[in-house]
């Protein structure tokens, strides 16, 4: 029993490290007004652009710097489409996020599969002591006890997250206390999606190992809702995903169980996506989004 | 703040447009230090505009701004700080879900360090120095009104600013406020040699404290000379180049012996933290005009959400020609006959339709046939309006490219197209011009003087007591006193907002 | 020197389809070099893309074939759009619709094709807008927001498909994750001789020109765009903006649901798990395209059904992948999608004097 736990701990640390690690990013920038719908895209263009350059380069150090540069470039795009043009953002993004996914896929074409092969590396491994539960990767970690951290101060304590959080709540008070609403954005825009390029590349150069078509499979929307099951708040968040992840790394123990092994599995994978629409549906109405959510900024 | 002397200002032949409407047409201006220059204007003749272009919220097309005689750019409120310009602008520019502290420090916020500290000691410094108070970490959502605007203005001041403009700055304070507010403004001038542009349209506070006037009208400037000694009548004869504009000749409502009362609110409460009402009770009969004169921010809104349906009150009943409403909707009020006018008119109709769909939106069965819009009755109901309202629009028109006056008949087309029993009007005039604010007038009193019961919620003294047959108060929530039309002064009138009973 | 955007006065014209184009080369030139990368001729591929499937009567069928689901999901995007009900979950309601399809096509031997061609439609509208239920009732009773919550049963229904293919529907003869093929009653018939183009086709454009002519003429149709414009001001009017958005929910899954139908009845004839190369986000792009009209959806549809053949026999001529037509059409949405936004700006260089 309590190696069932135990077991159970460890799969949800693992399992939520992508999820934190992306909604940590999304709360940045959705605190600014903006909603990033690229992000399951830029997770998986991340995810890709890293793998393919460590396995180039030989260096998974630098798999993990070209996984955080496409993210950036990501992030340049959608602020430039959301930002200075005020075009929709729910287009906009999944625009981003179909774009990230078709090209990805087809680079990996051109690079690796043509031949029949996958796109391999020797990953990073958890860092091996511990037992169990403290034997998890470095990213877990560093998502845990340096991001979450790091950017709940960014956000309540920093100058910058003042900022942010005068220019999602009310753009036009930040522009007349003279803050660059635009540039604000951006920034809260592309420090997201470096957390959403990390998420990307910890399941390929750390966790799996290899690169695969669907490999996110919907973790970026689950990331978006947990943001806002969370109220971007990085403690609701964390509580958030871990929720999710229990749910997901249950139902792999679940089938042990015998009373369930005859339920299909796929259901019992659905469960935490079902468990997510549940949550939000209980936290209820009156949700405080930012004042500016959705809404571009200009100047008449 | 350092004690630098006050350059002295000059906007030079600031041209503006937005599409085809021109809003300013080569104003030339000149701001000196050590004066209150009040700005004087119709709704809409640019007083607004100019001063955003001195704060840089937006560009002018043409034309120049000299500080000290040196051209100066101002592309953004960043660079009319740093020259020295602030501004408090008419709605608010406060971050709601942050503290006073926070708001101040927000200009100056490093990428790292954010100066709460500070941003303290300014709140201090300022109350001490021009008796400004302000509690330093309360969460600005929940200050009075007030204590809001203070807020800008320290905001302001923080920055070390020789320059404030304040636009329309006592449209929201009640008198006693109004009182303070001006006694900063003339210490500011005295004290700091600052230079103050008041933008407003109460004559009488500018006969108080400005120095120099200036009146703009359609984008220009018509006049622009010293104010001392001028009287609030020669004051408007100066903006509309009138005597002023002639009051609607009043038809007395012939009293009725005992019309029947069309609609009453009894007892009615909402219990808030900040707001809310308190045991309203009032009534409107056949043939009458109810005013509903107060303060912005003492339960207005409220009461007009409650008798539109919108607001559910915690208590109480609201009775339409005697017959309690069970539950309360905008539809089953619809359906009894009471209409609304809201007080935003942007919100109030769909601007990316055309003028003929908005104009029956709220009666969509009437020009249905078979589940298919009926074009022709439409369009015959359109070309009725627009010829009774004298709306200066085409049926197929969208919404948003029409004038604020003209939006608002065709509102109030809307509105009457059903000979509605009761209709409550909320700020109808807000924003419009002289011509249309009379004629949207003119329109209410005929309404009355048909049999219908209006109810005028209004934050326009002169227009409650131009129209109201009877006036109701409203203060903290709370009706004060609903007095008789007649005989009623301005001063009474004032003292019953500020709560005198 | 910086640019800003000032809003134009008044609109040439010409200013429009000439950024489209604008747009339209500015995908080119970015595939293009993909295309060169992956070893490709751009000039030959391009070909192979747009003109080929002209240059044929089977080019030309098998796209209006391939464009057939994106008439659906077109729609149903649109209209979800139109009345500001942000369905991103069109896929899974696509996939629904291709659940109960089955269903209804495994156990259909013996009706008469009158009512099996029908009925099959049908069940796929159901299982569609049965899908979309849970988001449009969290949207419409409790305010919470439908991006996410549609989003997130995309996947779910993926799942429903492959533990019903490696479950209970595991094909009876090859022991395959694709289901049995369906009652031959239920296979709707090819209406253009010689070709797969089959009713479906027809029944999505009668759709398509259904929710037309709704939102036109139809009282119905004014209050789902009034709703969709301003909910604020329509609330004032007296609308049922709950309402309205639940059954314009409800409909636009049904929608892409019958689109699901469509595929199972009309071509595939079983249930696999590829059945859908992302109909759903791709009606999206459809409906952007088309700035939500609906005829604008049909032609748009028709285009990327032509990209779709024709990036296909791209990649058998030139070796190049054949998820470059994927990759054009997510450039264009965004291109097109900024072009549209561009033409109402002027781009002013000031230059900040001293």
């Amino acid at each position: 029993m309590i190696d069932v736990i135990v077991d159970l701990v460890a799969a949800t640390l693992r399992i939520g490290t992508p999820l934190l690690l992306a909604a940590l990013g999304e709360i940045i920038t959705e605190r600014s007004g903006v909603l990033n719908l690229g992000i399951e895209g830029i997770m998986y263009s991340s995810a890709f652009s890293g793998i393919a350059a460590a396995s180039y380069t030989g260096s998974l150090w630098m798999g993990l710097i070209v996984a955080v540069a496409t993210g950036l470039i990501a992030g340049v795009i959608l602020a430039f489409l959301t930002v200075t043009l005020g075009v929709n953002q729910h287009v906009a993004g999944l625009g981003l996020t179909l774009f990230l996914i078709s090209i990805s896929n087809t680079v990996n074409r051109i690079l690796f599969t043509s031949d029949g092969g996958q796109v391999r590396v020797d990953p990073w491994k958890s860092i091996g002591i511990g037992g169990p539960i403290f034997d998890q990767y470095v990213f877990t970690y560093v998502a845990l006890f340096v991001g979450a951290p790091l950017v709940w101060w960014i956000i309540w304590r920093s100058g910058f997250g003042l900022r942010v959080r005068a220019v999602g709540e009310n753009p036009e008070a930040a522009d007349v206390a003279g803050i660059q609403v635009s540039r604000t954005r951006y920034q809260a825009i592309m420090l997201g999606t470096v957390f959403m390029s990390l998420a990307g590349a910890f399941i390929t150069l750390a966790y799996v190992g290899q690169f695969t078509i669907n490999i996110i499979n919907g973790r970026g929307w689950v990331a978006l809702a947990l943001v806002i099951f969370g109220r971007w708040n990085v403690g609701r968040c964390i509580v958030g995903a871990a929720i999710f992840s229990l749910v997901n790394a249950g139902q792999l123990q679940l089938r042990l169980v015998p009373a369930f092994a005859d339920v299909p599995f796929e259901l019992l994978l659905a469960l935490p996506f079902l468990a997510v629409i549940v949550g939000l549906a209980v936290s209820g109405r009156n949700v405080p989004y930012p004042g500016s959510y959705l809404k571009p900024y200009r100047r008449l | 703040m350092t004690r630098s002397t006050t350059p002295s200002i000059c906007l030079k032949s600031i041209q503006k447009a937005y599409g085809a409407t021109v809003a300013l047409n080569g104003v030339t201006l000149e701001l000196k230090p050590g004066e209150v220059h009040a700005l004087l204007g119709e709704n809409g003749a640019g007083k607004t505009t100019l001063m955003k272009t001195l704060f840089g919220l937006t560009q002018p097309d043409s034309g120049s701004i000299e500080v000290n005689g040196i051209a100066t750019v101002i592309a953004s409120p960043r660079d009319a700080r740093a020259a020295g310009i602030g501004m408090v602008t008419q709605h608010f520019s406060l971050v709601k879900t942050m503290t006073v502290a926070e708001n101040l420090a927000l200009a100056e916020a490093g990428l790292v360090r954010v100066n709460l500290a500070e941003a303290r000691r300014t709140v201090e410094g300022a109350a001490a120095r021009y008796g400004l108070e302000a509690p330093a970490d309360a969460v600005v959502a929940e200050l009075p009104v007030a204590l809001q605007q203070r807020v800008e203005i320290l905001k302001a001041l923080a920055a070390g600013c020789k320059y404030l403009i304040l636009d329309e700055p006592t449209a929201v304070l009640g008198p006693k406020d109004v009182d303070s507010l001006l006694g900063v403004i003339a210490r500011l001038r005295d004290q700091e040699s600052m230079s103050i542009v008041l933008i407003s349209h109460k004559m009488k506070e500018i006969e108080r404290v400005a120095n120099r006037v200036s009146v703009l009208r359609r984008g220009s400037v018509v006049a622009s000379t010293a104010a001392e000694g001028m009287t609030p009548k020669q004051l408007v004869a100066l903006m509309v180049g009138g005597d002023g504009t002639e009051p609607v000749v009043r038809t007395i409502a012939v009293a009725k012996e005992r019309a029947a009362v069309v609609l009453a609110l009894r007892g009615i409460s909402i219990k808030r933290v900040i707001g809310g009402l308190d045991d309203v009770s009032l009534e409107v009969r056949e043939g009458e005009i109810l005013g509903v004169a107060g303060v912005s921010g003492n339960g207005q809104s409220e009461l007009v959400g409650v008798l539109s349906g919108i607001l559910r009150a915690d208590s109480g009943n609201l009775e339409v020609a005697g017959s309690v409403l069970g539950d309360v909707t905008p539809s089953m009020l619809y359906r009894a006959g009471v209409g609304m006018l809201g007080e935003d008119r942007h919100a109030s109709a769909v601007q990316h339709l055309p003028v003929v769909e908005n104009l029956v939106l709220d009666q969509l069965q009437t020009v249905t046939r078979l589940g298919h819009l009926d074009r022709g009755a439409m369009a015959q109901r359109c070309e009725t309006a627009i010829r009774e309202f004298e709306i200066k629009a085409t049926p197929d028109q969208h919404l948003g490219t029409l004038s604020g006056g003209n939006m608002q008949k065709v509102l109030l087309a809307r509105l009457f197209s059903r000979s509605p029993k009761a209709v409550i009007v909320s700020q109808p005039t807000r924003g419009l011009d002289v011509v249309s604010t009379r004629y949207v007038r003119s329109l209410i009193a005929a309404a009355r003087d048909k049999g219908t019961a209006v109810v005028l919620v209004s934050e326009d003294l002169d227009e409650v007591l131009e129209l109201a047959d009877r006036v109701a108060v409203m203060y903290r929530g709370r009706v004060v006193g609903i007095v008789h039309a007649h005989g009623l002064t301005r001063e009474r009138l004032g003292e019953m907002m500020a709560g005198v009973s | 020197m910086k640019p800003r955007f000032v809003l134009r006065a008044g609109n040439p014209w010409w200013r429009g389809p000439l950024l489209v184009s604008l747009a339209a080369v500015t995908t080119f030139v970015i595939t293009a070099a993909l295309i060169r990368w992956s070893g490709g001729n751009p000039i030959a591929a391009f070909r192979y893309m747009f003109i080929n499937p002209l240059q044929s009567k089977f080019g030309f069928t098998e796209s209006i074939l391939s464009a057939t689901p994106l008439v659906f999901t077109g729609a149903s995007v649109a209209i979800a759009f139109r009345a500001g009900y942000w369905n991103i979950g069109a896929e899974g309601q696509l996939l629904a619709g291709t659940v109960g399809a089955t269903w209804f096509g495994l156990h259909a031997e013996g009706l008469p094709p009158a009512i099996a061609a029908p009925g099959i439609l049908l069940a796929g509208a159901t299982f569609g807008a049965a899908w979309a239920t849970v988001p449009a009732l969290l949207r419409a009773r409790l305010g919470i927001d439908e991006v996410v919550t549609t989003l997130l049963l995309n996947p779910v229904a993926l799942l429903v498909i492959t533990g019903l293919l490696n479950g209970p529907w595991r094909n009876s003869e090859t022991g395959f994750p694709d289901s049995d093929v369906i009652a031959e009653s239920a296979m709707m018939p090819v209406v253009w001789p010689d070709t797969r183009v089959h009713l479906g086709l027809v029944v999505g454009v009668f759709v398509t020109l259904g929710c037309w002519w709704f939102i036109g003429q139809m009282t119905g149709g004014l209050r789902l765009r009034a709703v969709g414009l301003s909910p604020g001001a329509a609330r004032i009017a007296g609308l049922h903006v709950e309402r309205t958005l639940l059954t314009t929910a409800l409909v636009s899954g049904g929608i892409a649901g019958m689109g699901g139908a469509s595929e199972i009845a009309g071509v595939a004839h079983q249930l696999t798990i590829g059945i859908s190369s992302g109909f759903g986000y791709t009606g999206v792009i459809v409906a952007t395209l088309a700035a939500l009209s609906f005829i604008g959806s049909l032609v748009v549809a028709l285009i990327l059904g032509i990209i779709n053949v024709g990036s296909f026999s791209a990649s058998r001529a030139l070796s190049i992948p054949s998820t470059m037509g994927e990759v054009v059409r997510s450039v264009l949405l965004i291109t097109v999608v900024a072009a549209l936004v561009i033409q109402k700006y002027k781009i002013v260089w000031k230059r900040r004097e001293a």
